[in-house]
């Protein structure tokens, strides 16, 4: 089955960053496919580079960028949630004249319409969130 | 913009929050306005206190209120966009206290049954 996966809530204060995790891992082990993963909300704060959780924790965000390697997964994080939140990548950080970029590795930054393509292009739209 | 390829998909938008306690009730209208561009089959519901979303006379300046950006009017210019299928959750808005006519926009008033009729017929289900 083809899947596509949405991701509203922040690492660590919430399980369903987990929970999505756990879900896409097991469904590309199955051999299904995932079309997109898409975080909004505080969902954007997966991509973030700059997380660093104490050495005996998972590491919610480079177990992201892992899976995304591996298996090609299309990670994908709304614009505008993230500019709200001081997500930015090279070029957003340009253009908005900020002197950083925190986008960690495998993800991309992009339009709600993403979201929108997901919702249409998958089997099944699956949301974690509160 | 066109559908992806033709397919027409019946997108129902679950608001279920007040409108500023969080920022779910923001930014779902954020997506059902870009996603009005792919001319998908919208409906929106409102539940449980997702019903104050739709509530009339919000005042929110920092004069009058909580210093924050009243988006309530856009509701109203929804169907600009062509989303006009808005359901208000009958007993979520009697607990409140609110009848229609307190309400910003148009909506069409379901109890339990309706509104689990409604969603089963959904393809994608967006809860915010």
């Amino acid at each position: 089955m083809k899947f596509s996966i949405m991701v509203n809530e922040g690492p660590y204060q919430h399980q369903s960053s987990d929970s999505a995790y756990q879900f896409t891992k097991a469904a590309l082990e199955k051999g299904h496919e995932i079309f997109r993963v898409f975080f909004y909300h505080d969902g954007v704060n997966n991509a973030t580079c700059l997380t660093v959780p104490p050495q005996d924790d998972r590491h919610v965000v480079n177990r992201w960028s892992e899976l995304s390697k591996k298996y090609n997964l299309d990670l994908v994080v709304c614009i505008a949630a993230a500019q709200r939140r001081g997500i930015l990548d090279d070029n957003e950080a340009k253009r908005q004249g900020k002197n950083a970029s925190n986008i960690a590795e495998g993800f991309r930054i992009s339009g709600l319409g993403q979201l929108i393509e997901a919702g249409i292009q998958a089997d099944r739209l699956v949301v974690f969130g509160d | 913009m066109d559908g992806e390829g033709g397919v027409i998909k019946k997108f129902l938008y679950v608001n279920r929050k007040a409108p500023y306690g969080t920022i779910y009730a923001l930014e779902s209208l954020e997506v059902v306005l870009i996603g009005a561009a792919f001319e998908q089959d919208v409906s929106l519901v409102f539940i449980d206190d997702g019903v104050y979303q739709l509530k009339k006379g919000q005042q929110t300046t920092v004069d009058s209120g909580i210093g924050v950006k009243d988006f309530s009017k856009t509701y109203r210019a929804l169907e600009g966009y062509d989303v006009e299928k808005l359901y208000v959750d009958k007993k979520s808005m009697e607990m409140r206290g609110l009848s229609t006519s307190d309400l910003n926009v148009d909506v069409e008033v379901l109890d339990d049954a309706q509104m689990a009729d409604l969603m089963a017929q959904q393809d994608i289900i967006l809860s915010f």
